[in-house]
C-alpha cells in the first residue's frame, strides 16, 4: 500500500473556478438569446465575434507565455459575452474584435491574468472602443425589425479601419414605428422624455443588446445567487443605492428627475449590477466592504447620468469602484473574533 | 442563567483607576462577557439552537453513528508510546522481558504536567526503544507481546469512594488514571481541571458537538455510556469548582440529546443544549460562543470568560475509570472512510498498530490516505506501524479520489471572498494567502492576525481556486516561530 501524505483539511467542497464561471455563462445565455431575438443576425454575429476574439486573445497570450491554456476556466468567455452585450447590436464586427482584444490584453493579461486584474476586463474593452469610436458606439438600430433574421445591419460588416456607413436609410426601410435612434437615457437627458417600465421590460427601446432584458438578467442573477455563485449583496447594494439616490432627487425636483424605476431599468444598470459589479476579482471581499463598494457604484452611476457629460454612467462607476476596491478592503478588515472592540488594534 | 446574571451585575471599573490586583482584570472580563451575552441573548430569542457566525456545512458522512460500539481483538504486539499527552513524556518503569498485566503502570508520570501509562494488555515487554509515531518522527515506545490465551480483564484496579475525596485527592486520582483530552487535544485532564479558584470558573462546557465529518465515537459514547458521562461531569465539576455544566450537542444527534436529557439530575446543575450542525462547532471558542455567548479574548484560554471545556469522551472515561481505580488502557474510536469495508466505532487497546486495526475492519487496497482524527483537522500518517494512542479519535482510510481528488487545478485567488465568509475567527484568508505567496510572513502576523488562525480548514475547504491556504499558513507560522521579530 503506497501511502499519501497530505496536510489537513482532507476534504474539499465541490466548488471550483470552472464550475462558478460555467454557471455565470449559463445564466447569461437567456440574455443573449433575447438579444438575438430582438436584433437578429447582427447581434448574433457580434456576440460570436467578440467572444471568439476574447478566447483567441487569451490563447495567444498563453502561447506567448508558454503556459497551458486557460480557456478552460471560462473567464474569457464571460468577458466576451458581457462585452458583446454592452455594445450596440449593429456595432461593426471589426470594432467588436478590437474591444475583445483590448479587454483581454489590457484588461486582464497585462495585470497578470485571472484574479489579478484590477478592473473588469469587459468594461476596459468597452471603455476603449467608446473613446476610439464615439460615433459607432452611439449608432443604434431598431429592435424587432422585420428582416432582422434575413439581413445584417449595413454597419456589421464594415471593412476594418473604415468608417461604418450611415444607417439612417437602412433604418427607414425597416419600417419600425417610432424609432428615434437614441437611447431612453439620451432622450431623457436631452429631450426630457422618459420611457415607461413596460417599454423596458418588453424590449421596445433602443439600446445595446444587454440593456433591454431586465427580467432575464435578474433571473440569471437570482439563479447565481441561489447557487451561491454570486455575491447578491453587491447587486442589492448597487440597485438599492441607485434607487435611493434617484428617489431623493425626484423628491427635490419631480419635474426634472425621473423615477427610480426608470433609473433602475434604463441603460446598463441591471447588467452592471448583476454581472459586472459582482465580478469577483475586482470587488472587495470583506463583509462591510461589499456594501460600500455596491453603494459607491449605485450613487456614482446616478451622479454621472444626472450631472456628467455622458448619458450612461454605469461603466465608469464600476471602473471607479474597481479602483477603490483594494482600498475598501484595506479599511474594512473584519474585527477578528476575540479582539476587543474598542478600536484598539492588537 | 443565574451565574451569568451575577457577572453582569458586577460594577464596571470606569473611573476607579487601575489597581494592581486580579480584581480589575476579572471585572473587565466580566463586563466583556456581559456585553456579548446581552447581544447573544437578544439573538437567542430568535433561535432555539446555539451556534456561531461563519463556518461550513461539509458532507458529514455520519453513517457509523447508528452502529453500536464493538470490541476488536488484540493485536499480537502493542506499541505504547511514552509521550501520548502534552507535557513531559512518562518515565518507563519496566524492563525488557518483564511480564506485565493489563492495567498495570508501565511508565510513571514525570512531574505535574505529565501522565502515567498503563499496560493495555497482559503480556511481556519485548522491546523498549524508538518506533515510528504519528508525527512521522521516531518516539520512545514500549512494545508488548500480548498473551493471546489470556482473558485480558483488567486485574490491576483499586476501587475507591470518589465522593469521600477532597479536591486535591480527586485531582491526584485523575492523574493516576492517565487520562488526557481524548478529543485529540491530549492535554492532561487533571491539569486542565485544576483551575485556580480566583479564575472563577462558572460553567463546565461539555463538548459533545463532534463537528468533524465521519467521526461518531463521541455520539456513541453519549448514547451508550450516558451514566459514565454524567458521573464524569459531576467529578469534573467538583475538581474544577464549576457550579454548573452545559452539554452542547449538534442537532444531527437527536438520540444523544434525548439520552442525556433523560439522565440529567433534578437539581438543574447540568443541562443539555442543541447546537446547529456546522463545522467547527466543537472548537473551544466557537462552542463557548454558541452556548454562553461569550467571546474568548484573543490569545487567552476559556477560563478568561469563566468557562472550561471538556470533551464528552474524556468525561465518560473519567466517570468510568475514577471509581474503579483503573488506568486508561483502551479507547473508543471511529474507523471509517470510503476505503473501509466495515466502518464503525470500536474499542481499541492503546498501542494497537494501524495495520492490524485496518485489517480487522477490512480496509481495501484502494486506501491511499490514512488520517488520524477527523478529515478537517486530522493528519495523515506515513506508516501503518504507527499505533493508536490516547488522543486518536478516529482512523479514516480514503482512496485518493475521495479526498482532495486528482490534484485539482490550483488557480490564482479570484477574490470570491468565500474564505472570508466562512472563517470562524473572522480573518481574511484571501489576503493572508496573497501575502504568503509573496513570503511576507511577518506582515501576515502583524497586520492580518495570522496567529489567530487555528487551522480549522474552512477556508481551504471552500476555496474554488483550490489554494492550499491552511498549508501556506502553517508554513508562515513556522517561519515566524523560527525567526521571531525582536
Ligand atoms: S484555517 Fe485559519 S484562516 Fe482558515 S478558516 Fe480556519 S481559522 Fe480562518
Ligand atoms: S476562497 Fe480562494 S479564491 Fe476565494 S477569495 Fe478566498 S483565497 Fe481567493
Amino acid at each position: 500500500m503506497s501511502m499519501e501524505l497530505r496536510t489537513s483539511p482532507h476534504l474539499v467542497s465541490d466548488r471550483s473556478v470552472e464550475r462558478i464561471m460555467k454557471h455565470v455563462v449559463l445564466s447569461l445565455l437567456p440574455v443573449c438569446a433575447f438579444s438575438v431575438w430582438q436584433y437578429g443576425l447582427s447581434a448574433l454575429a457580434l456576440l460570436l465575434a467578440v467572444t471568439a476574439t476574447c478566447l483567441a486573445t487569451e490563447r495567444l497570450f498563453n502561447r506567448a507565455a508558454d503556459q497551458p491554456s486557460t480557456l478552460g476556466d471560462w473567464s474569457a468567455t464571460i468577458t466576451g459575452v458581457l462585452l458583446a452585450l454592452t455594445l450596440p447590436p449593429a456595432f461593426p464586427l471589426w470594432m467588436g474584435a478590437v474591444a475583445g482584444f483590448v479587454a483581454i490584453a489590457i484588461g486582464k493579461v497585462l495585470f497578470g491574468g485571472l484574479g489579478c486584474n484590477v478592473f473588469n476586463p469587459a468594461l476596459i474593452g468597452r471603455a476603449f472602443v467608446q473613446a476610439s469610436f464615439p460615433a459607432a458606439i452611439t449608432t443604434w438600430v431598431p429592435a424587432f425589425s422585420a428582416q432582422r433574421f434575413t439581413e445584417f445591419a449595413p454597419t456589421t460588416f464594415t471593412v476594418p479601419l473604415m468608417i461604418p456607413p450611415d444607417v439612417a436609410d437602412w433604418v427607414k426601410q425597416q419600417a419600425v414605428d417610432a424609432f428615434t435612434g437614441a437611447t431612453p437615457l439620451a432622450r431623457w437627458k436631452f429631450e426630457n422624455v422618459t420611457a415607461s417600465a413596460w417599454d423596458f421590460l418588453s424590449g421596445a427601446v433602443t439600446a445595446s443588446a444587454g440593456e433591454t432584458s431586465a427580467i432575464l438578467i435578474l433571473a440569471g442573477g437570482i439563479y447565481l445567487a441561489a447557487r451561491k455563485f454570486m455575491d447578491w449583496r453587491i447587486t442589492v447594494a448597487v440597485l438599492g443605492s441607485a434607487a435611493l439616490t434617484a428617489w431623493l432627487f425626484q423628491m427635490v425636483d419631480p419635474s426634472h428627475y425621473p423615477s427610480p424605476t426608470f433609473v433602475l431599468l434604463s441603460g446598463g444598470l441591471m447588467l452592471g449590477a448583476v454581472f459586472m459589479a459582482t465580478d469577483m476579482a475586482t470587488s472587495p471581499v470583506t463583509p462591510l466592504g461589499v456594501w460600500i463598494y455596491g453603494a459607491v457604484i449605485g450613487v456614482v452611476t446616478v451622479m454621472i447620468r444626472y450631472f456628467g457629460g455622458l448619458t450612461e454612467g454605469v461603466m465608469y462607476a464600476i471602473l471607479f469602484a474597481n479602483a477603490m476596491a483594494p482600498l475598501i478592503d484595506k479599511y474594512t478588515q473584519p474585527r477578528v473574533f476575540g479582539a476587543r472592540q474598542q478600536g484598539k488594534k492588537q | 442563567m443565574k451565574a451569568e446574571v451575577k457577572l453582569d451585575d458586577l460594577p464596571l471599573q470606569d473611573g476607579e483607576g487601575r489597581k494592581p490586583s486580579a480584581a480589575p482584570a476579572r471585572r473587565e472580563r466580566a463586563a466583556h462577557a456581559g456585553r456579548r451575552s446581552l447581544l447573544f441573548r437578544l439573538a437567542s430569542l430568535f433561535r432555539s439552537k446555539g451556534t456561531f457566525a461563519h463556518g461550513i456545512h461539509p458532507a458529514y458522512h455520519k453513517e457509523t453513528g447508528s452502529l453500536p460500539i464493538r470490541r476488536l481483538p488484540f493485536a499480537s504486539h502493542l506499541v505504547v508510546p511514552l509521550a501520548q499527552h502534552i507535557g513531559k513524556p512518562a518515565l518507563c518503569c519496566v524492563n525488557v522481558g518483564q511480564e506485565v498485566s493489563r492495567g498495570e503502570v508501565i511508565a510513571t508520570a514525570d512531574g505535574r504536567i505529565s501522565l502515567p501509562v498503563h499496560a493495555p494488555a497482559t503480556g511481556v515487554v519485548e522491546a523498549i526503544g524508538l518506533m515510528p509515531a504519528a508525527s512521522g518522527k521516531m518516539e520512545e515506545c514500549i512494545t508488548l507481546r500480548v498473551y493471546q490465551a489470556d482473558g485480558q480483564e483488567v486485574r490491576v484496579r483499586k476501587p475507591r469512594d470518589v465522593d469521600a475525596m477532597n479536591r486535591q485527592e480527586l485531582l491526584a486520582a485523575i492523574q493516576h488514571t492517565g487520562l488526557c483530552g481524548l478529543g485529540g487535544a491530549t492535554f492532561p485532564a487533571h491539569v486542565k481541571l485544576d483551575v485556580p479558584a480566583e479564575m472563577g470558573i462558572d460553567t463546565l462546557v461539555v463538548n459533545g458537538a463532534e463537528c468533524e465529518p465521519f467521526l461518531t465515537c463521541d455520539h456513541r459514547i453519549m448514547v451508550e455510556r450516558t451514566q459514565d458521562l454524567m458521573r464524569g461531569i459531576r467529578y469534573a465539576m467538583r475538581a474544577s469548582g464549576a457550579p454548573r455544566a452545559i452539554i452542547g450537542i449538534e442537532d444531527n444527534k437527536p438520540d444523544a440529546i434525548a439520552a442525556i436529557a433523560a439522565a440529567l439530575p433534578d437539581d438543574g446543575s447540568i443541562s443539555v443544549q442543541a447546537l446547529e450542525t456546522k463545522y467547527p462547532q466543537g472548537a473551544e471558542d466557537t462552542l463557548i460562543y454558541a452556548l454562553l455567548g461569550r467571546e474568548i479574548p484573543a490569545g487567552q484560554r476559556p477560563a478568561a470568560v469563566g468557562a472550561l471545556v471538556n470533551n464528552v469522551m474524556t468525561l465518560a472515561y473519567l466517570g468510568r475509570l475514577l471509581p474503579a481505580g483503573e488506568g486508561l488502557v483502551e479507547r473508543v474510536l471511529t474507523v471509517a472512510g470510503p476505503a473501509v469495508e466495515s466502518p464503525g466505532n470500536y474499542i481499541v487497546p492503546i498501542g494497537t498498530p494501524l495495520r492490524f486495526l485496518l485489517e480487522q475492519v477490512g480496509a481495501t487496497s484502494s486506501a491511499k490516505e490514512i488520517i488520524l482524527g477527523g478529515p478537517m483537522m486530522g493528519m495523515t500518517v506515513s506508516s501503518l506501524d504507527v499505533p493508536v494512542t490516547k488522543g486518536t479519535s478516529g482512523v479514516l482510510a480514503f482512496a485518493a479520489a475521495a479526498t482532495a481528488g486528482e490534484a485539482p487545478r490550483v488557480y490564482p485567488c479570484i477574490g470570491c471572498g468565500e474564505c472570508v465568509k466562512v472563517c470562524p475567527r473572522f480573518l481574511n484568508p484571501a489576503q493572508l494567502g496573497l501575502l504568503s505567496g509573496k513570503r511576507e510572513y511577518v506582515e501576515m502576523a502583524a497586520q492580518f492576525n495570522l496567529d489567530r488562525c487555528f487551522e480549522c480548514g474552512c477556508c481551504s475547504y471552500v476555496c474554488p481556486s483550490h489554494i492550499p491556504l491552511v498549508q501556506q499558513f502553517r508554513v508562515a507560522k513556522a517561519y515566524n516561530r523560527k525567526n521571531p521579530v525582536t
